[in-house]
């Protein structure tokens, strides 16, 4: 097993080293200098050459590259052109927001997801299954950032109980999860509903019905445990999904979190921070997917891994 | 009865069995029964109908402003009100359909060319030409879809066509993988050893053998694809990434109504039921076409 994981972090090098190859390449196919973009439009030559001298955008290309991974290895990600503070550290200071926004979004999904795809899967064809499977193409056609506007004009205008907007307590964390967690819920049910289908049919269950095992054993037991496998790949996927919708989400409910920067940073063409905020939640995807990997082998105790 | 007319009988009646059991007839028959498929096909078609005849159906000018009628609530002349310009939201709404159809459809025709050619080349020649594209579509898989969409339309700026090229190339690594899966479990069968045995060249085989034939999961993911380029295209106009004013967006309807959301709901409720209506239409239609063509097909 510790032998599979070094051998799975080894193979994440090069995904990240193409991640950051593939950012460099974006910001770099900027159309136009931006050196000038840096400057501002009416900057002279001089300020211009001084910008470019400055973030050594005048040395050939792949000397840039080569010094950008070098800062990476260690922990540099540039300057913010806004705040002229380092990337990592503005960051830092919003990406507590977003990690919340994005763990209470995906249990709902878990609970909601899970709950629905079992509600479905254990009638299948009834009424309650075609209701269910409605509201979870609903949730999966629904644009997030329609759904919040709708929340708050409910719960915050209407009916005021919550915070329309801000991050500064739990309360302002309930609408926007229940936005994510609830439009992220309608994958997981589809795919809980036809992975237990596949599995409740196989002649292990209908050993255990024969021998007069509980029908909500046999469920939770039998099934949802032989189905796991890939109900776990959605939410690791899933995991990434919002970790992008957040930056939908906060913007609609104005939340100081990593996503909302991000947008913040495209408009103000501060192309370092955009940068850095890419290859953040891109290397945060890229390790959230090995820990789901991982956590094959402990859910199906058949996977080895040599 | 003449012998010749019991032979003509049979005769039809063996294409009638014939005809009962091809693939197509079986998965039309199929299709037809799924209900709910049956009614997002009739949605496509609807939303189809309005984007192409957007000139003829919208009652009002989607872009000229008319100060007299400024936020007015629906009502008989305006059925789904005003914006805060005195635009006819109806008509905004019904080019907007329009443009949202034309940004799904194009994007992931794009995707579809870019994303069969690099899985078919790397499903059918294997090697290092497989081992260097997915592992490229493995570094673009790497990055969420939507921050990815982001990124590409940050660099090449706001507007449309943009918009359509950066949902082109998010999509790409999903067509790849599949249509890879796809050319790969059609790359052993025996058919394709007879063509290559006859001495046909590997462009003859790809366009005439692997790619009829590993077609299926394509069409399907289509149909979810561009219910996701709708969606991801009105979130980046929602942004102000996406179609600049005054082009009627849906996103970008949404997001200029919000400013009104207290005092005049409607202005951002109804693009943004527009969209969720479009794009549960294509992803029930790819639901019907997925379980009407294999529904084993993990997509």
């Amino acid at each position: 097993m510790l032998s599979y994981v070094v051998k799975r972090v080894l193979q994440m090098i090069p995904t990240l080293f193409g991640v950051s190859l593939l950012c460099f390449v974006i910001i770099h196919s900027v159309p136009g200098d931006p050196a000038h973009l840096i400057a501002g439009v009416d900057a002279t030559d001089e300020q211009v050459q001084s910008v470019k001298e400055q973030l050594g955008l005048d040395r050939p290309l792949l000397e840039q590259y080569f010094s950008y991974v070098s800062h990476l290895l260690r922990g540099d990600l540039g300057e913010s052109l806004q705040s002229e503070r380092p990337v990592l550290q503005e960051i830092m200071t919003r990406f507590p927001n977003t990690i919340l926004l994005t763990v209470f979004s995906v249990a709902i999904m878990v609970v909601v997801g899970l709950f629905a795809g079992i509600l479905s899967a254990t009638k299948p064809n009834s009424i309650r299954d075609n209701v269910t499977m409605m509201f979870s193409l609903f949730g999966i056609s629904m644009p997030v950032f329609w759904f919040g506007t709708m929340l708050i004009l409910l719960f915050s205008y209407y009916w005021p109980l919550l915070p329309s907007g801000g991050s500064s307590g739990f309360r302002h964390f309930i609408l926007p999860s229940v936005v994510l967690g609830l439009s992220s819920s309608g994958v997981l049910a589809r795919l809980t509903r036809s992975s237990i289908l596949e599995v409740i049919h196989q002649d292990f269950i209908r050993t255990a019905r024969a021998k007069g095992v509980k029908e909500r054993i046999v469920i939770y037991k039998h099934t949802l445990k032989n189905a796991l496998i890939p109900i776990i790949t959605i939410i690791g996927l899933e995991f990434g999904t919002l970790l992008g919708g957040a930056v939908l989400t906060e913007t609609v409910f104005s939340m100081n979190g990593l996503g909302r920067f991000i947008i913040q940073s495209i408009q103000f063409r501060d192309y370092p921070a955009v940068q850095g905020c890419i290859l953040f939640v891109a290397t945060i995807f890229v390790v959230v997917n090995l820990v789901v990997d991982l956590c094959y082998s402990a859910v199906d105790p058949r996977i080895r891994y040599e | 009865m003449s012998k010749t007319s019991i032979l003509l009988m049979s005769r039809e009646a063996g294409e009638a069995v014939y005809q009962r059991r091809s693939p197509w007839t079986l998965m039309i028959q199929r299709f037809k029964k799924n209900k709910r498929a049956i009614v997002g096909l009739w949605m496509v078609v609807i939303f189809v109908f309005v984007a192409v005849f957007a000139r003829w159906l919208a009652p009002y000018d989607p872009i000229e402003q008319n100060m007299q009628s400024i936020l007015n609530a629906p009502s008989l002349s305006h059925p789904f009100g005003t914006d805060e310009y005195g635009r006819d939201i109806l008509s905004r709404v019904i080019y907007g359909a329009q443009i949202s159809l034309m940004v799904g459809v194009v994007g992931v025709l794009i995707s579809i060319v870019l994303g069969v050619a690099l899985g078919t080349v790397a499903g059918y020649f294997g090697g290092k030409a497989d081992l260097l594209i997915m592992r490229v579509m493995d570094v673009f898989m790497a990055f969420p879809s939507f921050l990815l969409a982001l990124a590409i339309v940050s660099v090449l700026g706001p507007g449309m066509v943009n918009v359509m090229i950066a949902i082109g190339i998010f999509s790409v690594p999903t067509f790849a993988r599949i249509s890879r899966g796809s050319v790969m479990s059609v790359n052993g069968k025996e058919y394709i050893e007879a063509a290559k045995s006859m001495g046909s060249g590997h462009i003859r085989i790809i366009f005439k053998h692997v790619i009829p034939n590993s077609i299926a999961p394509i069409i399907v993911l289509s149909s979810m694809r561009i219910a996701t380029a709708i969606l991801t295209a009105s979130g980046l106009s929602f942004l102000g990434m996406g179609a600049q004013p005054p082009t009627p967006e849906l996103g970008a309807m949404l997001s200029s109504g919000r400013d009104y959301l207290r005092s005049d709901p409607y202005v951002s409720t109804i693009p943004g039921l527009a969209i969720m209506f479009m794009v549960l239409a294509f992803n029930m239609l790819g639901d019907g076409i997925r379980d009407a063509l294999d529904p084993k097909m993990k997509l």
